[in-house]
Parts: structure tokens; C-alpha cells; sequence
């Protein structure tokens, strides 16, 4: 939603009119390039060679946890502490920080679930050209050499990681400022610095780059009173020719080589019309790069918050085809290798190498030290209806019947920022959202929610409550002269929250209690939109880097703001129930750890089809790195999308996380029934096919709740040596067992769907058409295909009853999806709770695994200790890829029961009827 | 689960009292009853095959069109039928039922779903009697007012019919008067026409002499600058010495050039030399301005940008002041961001040479005296021609007015005429919205500001059946990065013709809500309640 259009009144017009030329893009001129950023360009600037650093040996200590050593840059003298840790679950944390810095620098809190519990380290070997350490019983070593420092983890013969083996780590300490050396007293000072004691007589050449002291941009000047205080480091990935993840950017799934390109930038921007397939900055950071081969996958977990830059490059980026064969064919080949460099503005180096080796264990690696995606309310897994705006209850409620009266499913409507009283937020608007709860109230009848938006910034009002509160608590975010910073967002003049302060966390969160958000009821939820935090009138529209959280500068904790706004709002969301109820927060900045708190989506994006093909691979790198619950405005925020369009958008965001239609105020409506009755049916037969498959997100949802595993997979989470599905990013799974290739091409007759498994099949969900795996498929399409395909093998619990809201449906009976594969076998799952409390964390809940094998289909408990009854029933169970039976015999604890099927022998589909048992029962069917 | 249930209904005969029981299925409508037959096998009825009855409302689907499960919510694509009764009987889609919501106002759809649900339909239907009693009122009037508004727009039509015909006659008078005073016109325009072409030759032949005279003179001097020894003679070197008589201006001036020019001839003298002249009198440049390029080549004013390159000639670069410097970078920053307004067109160059050689000669003299009186007569006759033109484009163009008001659709019977040059407004809290039927609707700001136009008439829009209940108004203000306003009017019936209300559904498209006797239709006669209500 968060454009700068022409409802900010006419200082905002005028701004616009300078920043944005009327033109139907992202104007890059808006945002920095690293040769724009100073400390980028000066960390770029360091070439691979010798490093300066080096490791004093003699300073190394050695606990039965960690390991600590002394490096010294010979260039300047400074020296840094290097801490070394090995981490439960194959991790291996590597600190760096100055010894002895002027003041205190960042560490980011708040992002680790908790202090990661260590394993033993122990020392295997030392000289005087380094140590090799012992990591765990797995043959693991790392290996530091001292000169020049380097850290080394290999396994058996194979080097899986190497820390600055090019010689680019860059650390800048914290120093006074030069022109203050003028006075004698400064310069004592400066001589007395413990830290720089010993070498004094050395002490720097180093010039003073510009920039180091202050840098502007675009006419806004960063003060930088702390000076330089970049860290870099690069890290070699031997064998490696795929990494993925550091999102958020509009880009592909594989990461590309950045050596003739600007670096990929982590920096939460609010970017107006952002461009696709470049390496720039969006709403989002999660600073985390897996890296995987066919042989193991890895992954580096950088915990900075500060502006960041990531370079890649590879040795074999360049090479064609045919030139990688003839490697081969020579045998004269190097190893494939991918460099990768990151740069941060300041903080420390803290960094998690997650060793794998599969894919799986990286998800749980990162699991281990950032938490897992919150178990979302089934409802949420529904449709969401959204547009900015809704323009009030009439118009809220004639949305609503109009659903019923197409008879399309949905669960939440949304609000947008003009539902409040003049942006300001915990307000409704006094005409046109008079009576919020009669509103919610008849939304509440219909089983159906509401969410409105709730943004970061705070309009500067006397008159209004929640600025005076935040005001005179001090809560607000600081200028570098220490008054309250401000800034223009939609309200106009604005304050910014300090969200970093628990105890501004805390008010925020007693905000949402009924009692304090006039106008709430249960069925509301909340959106966290602007929350980079976007400033219209700020430096690359966000905060000035040298505004004060405290003692910490707004450079240090940017990439941090957002997470903490979403987990206030979360914590609100759960405290206004008593801690009963799971809270949905939407938010549209984020960090490693978000996933924690609720959903997020891929912000502004525009109704034009390339849109709608970069939300795979979007959605695909924020699920690698945790964050599960994501989705594209489905139709395009910008701009008015062809009906054609449309209907694919809904045909794959029916098989996204988070499937959400939003349109921008400009927009003409698009309500599903605004493009004919064709189209109509199109779309809710889209929305439908979602609904029916409830059980299985639900599920898949409480898997990656429960262990990390992404609910979205790039294929080769799955087939992690099948080099083939390496870069695919038309195409993903769901789970293990859904494949889904939506057909995102104008006018496509057809779609090639890579099918995975050389020895799998695949079946058709809507024909129940077999396929082999290992194979690139040709399917013809028409407008109502969306090509979507169950892995043999799989049994997928589904509920076909589609009701008007996914709680309509909560006790309706399941049909179990039987897919069998070559050996005739199947396996599934299903999960049951009341859809929307915490108390499945007190085990009220069901679990069962579903297995088929030798002609019985079972369903055991896989949890017996867990207590849940569930009125819901089996009443169909699909065998794809059957043989026809003579009988079919159902065992229940009530006793034996023959039961009807039906054999459709042009497809091998047996179709049982009625079976009838509990679904949280055990029982089993065979077939005879 | 729920099986088979039946569905004992009280039945009010019409005419009678007498109660009597209907069995049938829950959720099948009486109309279908009879597919329906207890202890007989149940064929779907799109007729694909052929089930148990036990197997209607058994809670599980066997026919692909849902019909054997008319009461329960397991077919996706069924429905199920309310009875309502004391209200109107409706369908409503399978997963309706238990769902927890009531939909049915008789409560029938929620029998297993543990929903508190409360019969609604009398109520319901009772408000629906007066709803639509107080619109059959409404329409009886408004129907009566419609009739007047017919009326009235006959009336007015005929008036208008009779002021067209008025019209037409006094514009065939006029059209007379024209003609006659064209002739008029044109036959004191023609000696107009030959004295002045007397005049103008006169003077063209004065002006000519004047330039023989001028160019002689030239030539003399001419020769004389040529003739740089004094012999009376124009040589080949001399004539060399100009090298922009250069034939083939090729940079050298050759000596067979130079002598070709001078017609083959070493030299010539004054009278061969007149021949000579009149082939280089274009080129040939004076030695006195010889700095100045010849005219044509370059304009005669020199533009901006040579001026300036030739001063930044003048000034070595370190005496350009840095700050001069900086300031320039700062504004091309600017200009980066702001639209390129003040952009520095490029000079144009304008040769008015021509003008110039007019000018020469001096203004033409007057006119005589009775070459004047003869202009004087002719612009009598053109003032009077234009007048009576005039006045017959004014009978034109409301000719055409009429025929066009004639001619608009306002409705079948003319209804809608009476709005025609009408407007109506409506003030909400912050604008007020004005509706001029068939002509345009806007939108002011209450407290100050300019009037945004939200569209002009565009036509009739109301579906196939009823195409006056619906105005289109096009084309009004453009959006920022959208499209241009459009304003929707949905006309309902009505005692008073009235804008009940104005919203924005989508950006820049505005829904109006007008009310009118003329969209009233002839109410239906109200004979025994709803004739098609199933009141049971």
C-alpha cells in the first residue's frame, strides 16, 4: 500500500513531482548505489591478496565451549578478538570484534530465541602457523592459520568453507576524530588509547576517505559522529555453483554473480514501483545465504542489522555450456567455486556457519538459533479479500454479500489507511467507519474477520491520544540533537516509535486490549505496513542513519525496526486474549526471526505479468531463510491488470502461503465479479481449490511451525542431487508433495513442468493422470488449468465441502487423497486443533500419520499423549494409481465394516465410499 | 451422520383452510417432489445414474449434480430449498446448510449445526409488505406525475416542432436575403477589385525602376572596387580576388573558373561587365564588409551559444570563478529531479530579408480618390452580406438546437425531457455534487475551491430491458495516473426528482443516485398479496 500519492496534500504533491517525474517506475536515482555508500565503496575497494590480519597464536584460550584469539591488523596495529564457538546441531558461530573498542559496539539482540547451547571444542593440533580444532565427533576440523589469518572448516578431505581466504576481511575500528587531533589534549587522548598503546609509534597512515566522517545523499547529510565503523569478510564455498536466499530483492531464485553489478543490498526500503531482476534493496532483510551442491548444502547466517551489502562471484559464472564440458572432457578443470563478500556499515561480524549437510538439517540449523515460523490461525490460510480502500461499512458489507452471493470463499476483508480518523491509527473514521463493531459484528455472524492497518508512524497531534502517550513516556525515536525525529508518512508530520525499547514494546502491545483500541472485537486483526520505517521526506525514504534509539544510532538497528514493530503488534494481538488466542500480523519489513511473528508479503508490486512471475522466486527465498508465511498482492498493486491476468494471479496465489488480493486506491475495482460470469468462475473455482486443501497448508504449516521446513520448496529441498531443479523457479512444491507449475504467460496454450524423481510418479490433482518423474512434461492449458501435481507415494487429507469461510468448514469430513506410487505405497499426515488458541501447545491437538502399504490403508496416532476430539469424519478415500479390489474391508475399535467403492479402470482410480470413521481414530481399509 | 429426514409441512390451500401434510426430502422444493418417491430407486436428475433412495440425503454425494443430496451439504454443487413460509421461498447453495449461519429465514438450513437460529420469515415478510407498499405508493404517484411529465413533454415537443417550423420559414427568408446581398456584394467588388489591381501595378512598375536604378548604381561601384589597377577593366585576377564568385565554391577559385565567368574573356569592360554582373550580383560580397559571411550562410544575428563560446574564448579557464562552477552542478542536479521546464530552447533564427527588401522601396502611396470611393462602396456592400449571414447562422444554430432536443431520448414517451437544460445538486460534508441531466455532472469543493468536472453526457446505460434507468457521463477531469471521470446515475422511482445520493465505489468513478417520477412504471394491481409467494 505504501506509495507516495496524491493524498499526502500539496507539500507531498510538489515532493513527488521532484522525486518521482510521473513516471511508472522505481527512480533508482531515489536509492544508493555501494559507489553512493561510502563504506561500501570502501570496503569494495579492497582487493583479494594478502591479508592484513593476523592471528597471535600466544593469545589463544581455549575453554570447553569456545575458543578466543587475539588478530592484529599489521597495517594499523589494531587488534580484534576473534571468538570461536562451536553450536549444538552442526553450527559454528564465528564473532569478531575490536579487543578493546572506543565505545561499545552493536550486537544485535532479540533475534536469537536464545543463548545457542554450545558443544565441545577441542584442540587436535598447533604450530606456529596455526591450530586445528576438533567440531564434534563428524570428522569436522577448522583450521586457523595465522598468517595471513584464515579459518578453514573441512570435513574428511573436502574443505566445505573458507573465512577470508581472499584476504578481504575489513574491520574499521572506532577512532576520534582527525581534526580533533589539532588540540594537544585530544591527541594525548588519542595516544592513551589503550587499544592502540603498544603500536603508538606506527599508529595509521590511513588517510581520510570522504564519507567517513559525513556523507550526503540527494541533499540529506548523514552526520556519522562515530565515524567509519564498517565490518566485511569473505567466505569461499568450494564446490558450490548455487546460493540462494538473502532476500528481500525482486530477482531469481539462484542468486547471480555481482562482480559487473552493484552487490545485493539488504537495506529495508519502502521503494516505489520497484524493477525486477536487480540486485537493489527492498522492504526486507533476512541476512542469510544457503549454499548447496549435489553433494551438501550449507549456510551462512550473518547477524548484522546495520545496511548491508553482499557480493558474488563464482569461477565458473562465466563459463558456457560447452566450456564446462570441455573442462570435463579435459579433466583439467578447477573446482567449481562461489566467493561471496559481506559488507555491513557497522556492528560486528557475528556469523553462523550451518553445515547441513542436507537441506533439511540447514532448515533446522537456522531454526535452532532464529525460532520457527508462528503456527498462523487456519483462518488465515484462506482467502483474504483487500483494497486500498474500502471505503466504509456499506461498502465493507456489500463486498461481503457480494461473496455470497457469487458464492466465493473468504475469510478476512481488509482495511486500509483511510478507515481511520486522519492516519491516525487505533481510529476509525467517524463517518464513514461510525459503528466498527456492528460492522465486525456482522462479519463475526458470517464466521468471517477483519483486518485493519496499523503503521509505525504516528501522527503529531495534540489531540491525539496515542501520540501524547508515546510523547510524554519519551518513546519516541531521537535526532541526532536529541529531540523527538520527524518525519513525513501519510498523517504528514510524524513521530516513529522507538520500537527497539521493551518498554515502548510493551504500551504498544496494551494498545490492542479491547479496552484501549476503541472498536476492536476478536475477529480483528492487524496489518504493519511503512514499517521499514518508510519516511517520505527521509534519506532513501526511510530514517536518517544518525537518528538515536537510546545509545545506539539508527545505522546500527535499521534492518531491525521492522521485526520489532511486527513482534509488538504480535504480542498485542496474543495479550488482548489473555495469551489464548494465536494473533495474524502482517508486516512488510522484516529480519531473520520475523517469521516468528506472522506473515509477510512482497509489498508494491504492479499488475504487469513479469509481477506475477518473480513471486515464486521471492516467495521461495524468503521461505528457505524461515519465513514461511509469504505471498504477492494477488492482481497487482499497481496499476489495473487484464482479466487474463487476473485469473492467473488468483490460479497461483490459490497455491501461495499467503494468498491475498490488493489493489492500489487508483485502481478500478476488481472484485472477483467485475469481469464477467466466465471469469468469476474462474476465480472461485481458484479460491475453492485453495479451500479444499486447507488441511494439507494447515499441516504443512504445523510442520514448518514445528521443525523449520519451509511450506513453500524451490524442488531441490527435495532432490537435492539432481542438479536439474537447481535453478527452477517457475515451479515449486508444496510440502513434499504437491508440485504446482501455475501458468504465468500471457496467452500460453501450454506450460513444461519439470516433474522430479527419476523412479517417482506424479499424478495430475485434477485428472488423476499419471506421469513419470525425472521428465520435462508439456502440458496443454487452457484458461481454467492450473497445473498441479501429487507426488506418488503421498496421501493428502482434503475437504471438499467448500464453505463461505474456512471456520464454516471446521468440522466438515475429510477425503484422503491416495496416491500411490511405483511400490504401491503411500504416506501422509493430518493435523487437527480448534484452528485458532495456543492450546496446542498443551497438546490438545491430533496427529496422525496415514500409511499405505500391502493393500491397507491405516491411520495411527502420532502423538498419543495429545488429547483433541474433532467432529470432522472421513467420507471418501481417492486411491490414485489402484487396481480394482473385490472387497474392502474397514477395522474400527467398533468392529468390522464392508464398504462400497466405485473403479474408474480408464484412470485406476478407486474412490471409497463413505468409510465413515472419526478422523481422529484409528482404523485401517484393505483392499482385497 | 444425518440421513433421510422428512419434511412435514402445513399447507394453506388456496381457497381453503384445510392443513394437510406434504411429504418430501429435506430441501427439495414442491415443484420437484415428485422425482422424489420414497422406496423407489432415485435417479439423478440430470439422469446419469440411478441410486438406492437410502441414498438421498445420506450425507455423501453419488449424483454428479448433487440431486440426491437436496438437504444435506455434501454435494459442492447442490442446492437447498427454504420454504420460508410468510416469506419467499429461496434456493440457497449445499454449503449453506449447517454451516452455523442462518440463511433461511425459517431456520430449515441449520437443523444439525447447533446455530440458534429464530424464524424470521413472518417478520420478514411483513417488513417486505410494507417496503413494498410504501414503493407501490410511490409508484402510484410518481406513475401519476409521470403521466403529467408526458404530457408536458408532448406539449413542449409540438411547441418546439411549431418554433422549428417557425424557424425554418424565417431561415429560407433570410437565406434569400443573403443571396441577394451576396450579388450586391460581388458586383460592387469587382471595379473594388480592378482599381486597386491598377493601383497596385502602378506601383509595382515605380518600383521596379527604382530597383534597376539601385542595381546599376551597384554595378558601377562594383566595377570600380574591382578594378583594383584603375583600367577600366574587370581581369581575371581581379575578379580572384573575390573567392566567394567561386562557381563551384570548392575552395579554390581557379583561373579557367574566373575566366569563364568573364565569358571566356581576359578581361571586359563596363558594358560586357553588366552581363558579367547579373551572374555574380548573388554572391558577390563587398570588399568593405568582406569580415561579414555572405547573407545566408550563417544568420545575420549571431545566436546565444557563439556568443558565449566566443566569450568563454576571451576568458582563460582559471579565470572562470569556481563557484560558478558548483553552482552549475547544483542546478544540473536539479534539473535531474524537476521536470525539465526550464529548459533552454534552441535560437531560431528568422531571416526577414524579404521584409526588408520591401521596406526599400518605401510604403505604397494612397489610394486616389475614386479608386477610395469605389472600396467604400464594396465594404457597404461586404458589411451588410455579413450581417444578414450572420443572422441566418444564429436561425441555424437554433434550428439545430431544437432538432437536437427533439431528436434526444428522453425515454419512450418523452418522460425524461423535462430535465433536459435542469440541474440538480446534493451537498455532502465536504463537496457538492451537481447533476445537469443530459448534460453534465461536477463536483465543488463546499469550502472553496474550483469546480472538477466528473463527466458529460454520454447515453442511456440501463441493461437491455430497461435502458432508461441508467445515465452515463464521460470524459470528465482526468485522474493522477488514471483514467478520465466518469459519473454513473441510477434513476429510481420517485414522487421528486431529487440526487439521494453520491459515492466513489472505484477511483474517479462517481455513482449517483437520482430519483424521478419518470422512471415510475404503471404499478401492478395489488389483487391478494404476492402472486409469486408461496404463502403457506
Amino acid at each position: 500500500m505504501a506509495t507516495f500519492t496524491e493524498r499526502m496534500g500539496p507539500v507531498l504533491l510538489v515532493w513527488l513531482a521532484v522525486c518521482l517525474g510521473g513516471t511508472w517506475a522505481v527512480d533508482k536515482g531515489n536509492f544508493k548505489t555501494c559507489e553512493q555508500s561510502a563504506f561500501c565503496k570502501r570496503q569494495r575497494a579492497i582487493k583479494p591478496g594478502e591479508s592484513p590480519y593476523r592471528a597471535l597464536l600466544e593469545t589463544m584460550e581455549l575453554t570447553n565451549t569456545r575458543l578466543t584469539l587475539q588478530l592484529i591488523n599489521d597495517n594499523n596495529k589494531v587488534r580484534l578478538l576473534l571468538e570461536l564457538y562451536r553450536l549444538q546441531g552442526n553450527i559454528t558461530r564465528v564473532k569478531i570484534n575490536e579487543l578493546k573498542p572506543l565505545k561499545p559496539r552493536y550486537e544485535v539482540p532479540d533475534v536469537l530465541i536464545r543463548e545457542p547451547p554450545t558443544e565441545p571444542l577441542s584442540l587436535l593440533s598447533q604450530d606456529e602457523n596455526g591450530v586445528v580444532l576438533s567440531l564434534g565427533p563428524e570428522s569436522q576440523r577448522v583450521i586457523v592459520s595465522a598468517r595471513p589469518f584464515r579459518l578453514d572448516i573441512v570435513e574428511g578431505r573436502d574443505v566445505l568453507m573458507s573465512l577470508n581466504s581472499r584476504g578481504l576481511l575489513g574491520f574499521e575500528h572506532l577512532r576520534m576524530r582527525k581534526d580533533t587531533q589539532a588540540e594537544p589534549e585530544t591527541d594525548n587522548k588519542e595516544g592513551a588509547d589503550p587499544a592502540n598503546q603498544d603500536e603508538n609509534t606506527k599508529e595509521e597512515e590511513e588517510k581520510v576517505e570522504d564519507g567517513m566522517w559525513e556523507e550526503t545523499f540527494k541533499s540529506h547529510t548523514d552526520s556519522k559522529p562515530n565515524g567509519p565503523s564498517a565490518v566485511s569478510l569473505d567466505f569461499s564455498l568450494p564446490g558450490v555453483e548455487h546460493v540462494y536466499g538473502i532476500p528481500e530483492h525482486a530477482d531469481t531464485l539462484k542468486l547471480k554473480t555481482t562482480d559487473s553489478g552493484d552487490p545485493y543490498r539488504l537495506y529495508n526500503l519502502d521503494v516505489f514501483q520497484y524493477e525486477l531482476y536487480n540486485p537493489m534493496a527492498l522492504y526486507g532483510a533476512v541476512p542469510v545465504m544457503l549454499a548447496h551442491n549435489a553433494q551438501r548444502t550449507t549456510g551462512i547466517f550473518w547477524l548484522n542489522a546495520a545496511e548491508t551489502w553482499v557480493d558474488i562471484s563464482s569461477n565458473t559464472a562465466g563459463k558456457t555450456v560447452f566450456g564446462k564440458m570441455l573442462d570435463y572432457v579435459q579433466g583439467s578443470s578447477e573446482t567449481p567455486q562461489t566467493d561471496v563478500r559481506w559488507i555491513s556499515e557497522s556492528g560486528i561480524i557475528d556469523v553462523f556457519l550451518m553445515l547441513g549437510p542436507t537441506p533439511r538439517e540447514v532448515f533446522s540449523q537456522y531454526a535452532s538459533l532464529t525460532g520457527t515460523q508462528a503456527f498462523p490461525p487456519l483462518a488465515s490460510l484462506g482467502y483474504h479479500q483487500c483494497r486500498w480502500n474500502y471505503n466504509d461499512q456499506e461498502d465493507v458489507r456489500s463486498v461481503d454479500a457480494g461473496f455470497d452471493e457469487h458464492d466465493i470463499p473468504y475469510d478476512f476483508i481488509w482495511l486500509d489507511i483511510e478507515h481511520t480518523d486522519g492516519k491516525r491509527y487505533f481510529t476509525w473514521d467517524p463517518h464513514k467507519f461510525a459503528s466498527p463493531k456492528e460492522m465486525l459484528q456482522g462479519l463475526m455472524d458470517k464466521k468471517r474477520k477483519m483486518v485493519a492497518i496499523v503503521d509505525p508512524h504516528i501522527k503529531i497531534d495534540t489531540n491525539y491520544k496515542i501520540h501524547n502517550e508515546i510523547s510524554s513516556r519519551g518513546f519516541y525515536v531521537k535526532n541526532k540533537d536529541g529531540g523527538d525525529y520527524e518525519g513525513w508518512c501519510w498523517p504528514g508530520s510524524a513521530g516513529y516509535p522507538d520500537f527497539t525499547r521493551p518498554d515502548m514494546r510493551a504500551w504498544w502491545a496494551s494498545q490492542f486490549a479491547y479496552d484501549q483500541y476503541e472498536g476492536a472485537m476478536e475477529n480483528l486483526y492487524t496489518w504493519n505496513d511503512m514499517n521499514e520505517p518508510s519516511v517520505f521526506n527521509g534519506p532513501e525514504v526511510t530514517m536518517h542513519k544518525d537518528a538515536l534509539h537510546g545509545a545506539w544510532e539508527h545505522r546500527d538497528v535499521h534492518n531491525l525496526y521492522g521485526l520489532y514493530v511486527h513482534m509488538a503488534t504480535a504480542q498485542g494481538l496474543i495479550e488482548r486474549s489473555g495469551g489464548v488466542e494465536r494473533p495474524f500480523v502482517l508486516t512488510r519489513a522484516f529480519f531473520a526471526g520475523s517469521q516468528r511473528y506472522g506473515a509477510v508479503w512482497t509489498g508494491d508490486n504492479a499488475a504487469e505479468w513479469d509481477h506475477l512471475k518473480i513471486s515464486i522466486p521471492m516467495c521461495l527465498s524468503l521461505s528457505l531463510v524461515g519465513i514461511s508465511f509469504c505471498g504477492a498482492d494477488v492482481g497487482g498493486f499497481f496499476k489495473s491488470p487484464s482479466t487474463e491476468l487476473l485469473v492467473r494471479w488468483y490460479q497461483t496465489g490459490a497455491y501461495q502461503p499467503f494468498f491475498r488480493a490488493h489493489a492500489h486506491l487508483d485502481t478500478p475495482r476488481r472484485e472477483p465479479w467485475l469481469f464477467g460470469p466466465e471469469n468469476t468462475a474462474l476465480i472461485r473455482e481458484a479460491v475453492r481449490q485453495r479451500y479444499t486443501f486447507l488441511p494439507y497448508w494447515y499441516q504443512l504449516f504445523y510442520l514448518a511451525y514445528h521443525t523449520g521446513e519451509p511450506v513453500m520448496r524451490p524442488l531441490w529441498v527435495e532432490y537435492p542431487q539432481d542438479p536439474a531443479t537447481f535453478a527452477l523457479d517457475d515451479e515449486f512444491l508444496l510440502g513434499r508433495d504437491l508440485l504446482v507449475h501455475p501458468v504465468t504467460e500471457e496467452g500460453a496454450r501450454g506450460v513444461t513442468a519439470y516433474l522430479p524423481g527419476k523412479d517417482e510418479v506424479w499424478f495430475d490433482i485434477h485428472t488423476f493422470q499419471k506421469h513419470n518423474g525425472g521428465q520435462n512434461l508439456y502440458i496443454p492449458v487452457t484458461m481454467s488449468s492450473i497445473p498441479v501435481f501429487q507426488r506418488g507415494g503421498s496421501i493428502i487429507p482434503r475437504k471438499l465441502r467448500v464453505r463461505r469461510s474456512s471456520t464454516c468448514m471446521e468440522d466438515d469430513p475429510y477425503t484422503l487423497y491416495v496416491a500411490l506410487n511405483n511400490q504401491r505405497t503411500a504416506e501422509g499426515e493430518l493435523y487437527i486443533d480448534d484452528g485458532h488458541t495456543f492450546n496446542y501447545e498443551k497438546k490438545e491437538f491430533i496427529h496422525r500419520r496415514f500409511s499405505f502399504s500391502n493393500n491397507v490403508l491405516s491411520s495411527v496416532n502420532l502423538e498419543p499423549e495429545a488429547q483433541f476430539t474433532t467432529k470432522s469424519w472421513v467420507e471418501r478415500i481417492i486411491i490414485l494409481g489402484a487396481s480394482n479390489p473385490s472387497t474392502i474391508t474397514l477395522r474400527t475399535a467398533d468392529g468390522i465394516n464392508q464398504l462400497e467403492f466405485d473403479f474408474d479402470a480408464s484412470m485406476s482410480v478407486l474412490t471409497i465410499r463413505k468409510p465413515g470413521m472419526n478422523a481422529g481414530a484409528d482404523w485401517s481399509v484393505s483392499l482385497q | 451422520m444425518v440421513t433421510f429426514g422428512h419434511f412435514v409441512l402445513p399447507l394453506l390451500l388456496l381457497g381453503g383452510a384445510i392443513t394437510v401434510e406434504v411429504q418430501r426430502p429435506r430441501g427439495v422444493p414442491l415443484s420437484k417432489r415428485q422425482f422424489y418417491e420414497e422406496d423407489k430407486p432415485f435417479t439423478c436428475l440430470d439422469g446419469s445414474r440411478t441410486v438406492a433412495f437410502d441414498r438421498v440425503n445420506d450425507d455423501y454425494c453419488d449424483c454428479p449434480d448433487g440431486s440426491d443430496e437436496p438437504g444435506t451439504a455434501a454435494c459442492p454443487n447442490g442446492n437447498f430449498h427454504c420454504t420460508n413460509a410468510g416469506f419467499r421461498p429461496a434456493f440457497i447453495p449445499s454449503s449453506r446448510v449447517n454451516d452455523g449461519i442462518c440463511d433461511c429465514c425459517d431456520t430449515t438450513d441449520e437443523y444439525n449445526s447447533g446455530a440458534d437460529c429464530q424464524n424470521t420469515c413472518r417478520e420478514m415478510g411483513r417488513k417486505e409488505k410494507e417496503e413494498l407498499q410504501k414503493l407501490a405508493e410511490i409508484a402510484e404517484e410518481g406513475f401519476l406525475l409521470k403521466k403529467q411529465l408526458i404530457q408536458e413533454a408532448k406539449h413542449g415537443l409540438e411547441e418546439k416542432k411549431t418554433k422549428l417550423e417557425e424557424f425554418q420559414k424565417n431561415k429560407k427568408d433570410l437565406e434569400a436575403n443573403v443571396e441577394t446581398l451576396r450579388t450586391v456584394k460581388e458586383t460592387a467588388e469587382q471595379p473594388e477589385r480592378e482599381a486597386k489591381e491598377r493601383h497596385l501595378k502602378a506601383w509595382e512598375e515605380q518600383k521596379a525602376a527604382i530597383r534597376l536604378e539601385k542595381d546599376r548604381a551597384r554595378m558601377v561601384e562594383v566595377l570600380v572596387e574591382l578594378d583594383d589597377d584603375a583600367d577600366g577593366f574587370v581581369s581575371v585576377a581581379e575578379l580572384q580576388s573575390h573567392s566567394e564568385l567561386d562557381p563551384d565554391s570548392d575552395g579554390s577559385f581557379t583561373e579557367a573558373e574566373a575566366q569563364g565567368l568573364l565569358r571566356g574573356m581576359d578581361k571586359v569592360d563596363a558594358v560586357v561587365f553588366e552581363t558579367v554582373w547579373n551572374n555574380i550580383k548573388e554572391k558577390y560580397v563587398s570588399e568593405s564588409n568582406a569580415d561579414i559571411p555572405p547573407p545566408g550562410e550563417t544568420p545575420p544575428e549571431e545566436t546565444p551559444d557563439i556568443v558565449s563560446e566566443n566569450d568563454s574564448e576571451n576568458y582563460p579557464d582559471e579565470d572562470i570563478p569556481e563557484e560558478e562552477e558548483d553552482d552549475d552542478d547544483e542546478d544540473d542536479d536539479e534539473d535531474d529531479d524537476m521536470d525539465d521546464g526550464d529548459y533552454k530552447a534552441p535560437p531560431t533564427t528568422r531571416t526577414d530579408e524579404k521584409k526588408k527588401d520591401d521596406d526599400d522601396e518605401g510604403p505604397m502611396p494612397p489610394y486616389d480618390q475614386e479608386t477610395q470611393a469605389l472600396i467604400d462602396a464594396a465594404q457597404k456592400a461586404r458589411d451588410e452580406f455579413n450581417e444578414a449571414e450572420k443572422a441566418l447562422r444564429e436561425v441555424e444554430d437554433q434550428i439545430r438546437n431544437l432538432e437536437k432536443e427533439i431528436s434526444f431520448d428522453f425515454g419512450p414517451s418523452s418522460e425524461f425531457a423535462y430535465l433536459y437544460s435542469q440541474c440538480y445538486e446534493l451537498t455532502t460534508s465536504e463537496y457538492v455534487y451537481r447533476l445537469c441531466p443530459f448534460n453534465k455532472v461536477s463536483q465543488k469543493p463546499k469550502f472553496g475551491g474550483s469546480e472538477t468536472s466528473l463527466g458529460t453526457w454520454g447515453k442511456w446505460a440501463g441493461p437491455e430491458d430497461n435502458i432508461h434507468s441508467v445515465m452515463k457521463y464521460e470524459n470528465g477531469m482526468g485522474c493522477w495516473q488514471g483514467p478520465s471521470r466518469s459519473t454513473t446515475v441510477k434513476l429510481t422511482c420517485g414522487k421528486e426528482t431529487v440526487v439521494t445520493s453520491t459515492s466513489e465505489p472505484s477511483r474517479c468513478e462517481y455513482l449517483m443516485e437520482f430519483t424521478s417520477p419518470a422512471i415510475c412504471q404503471e404499478p401492478a394491481r395489488f389483487d391478494s398479496g404476492h402472486p409469486d409467494h408461496e404463502e403457506l
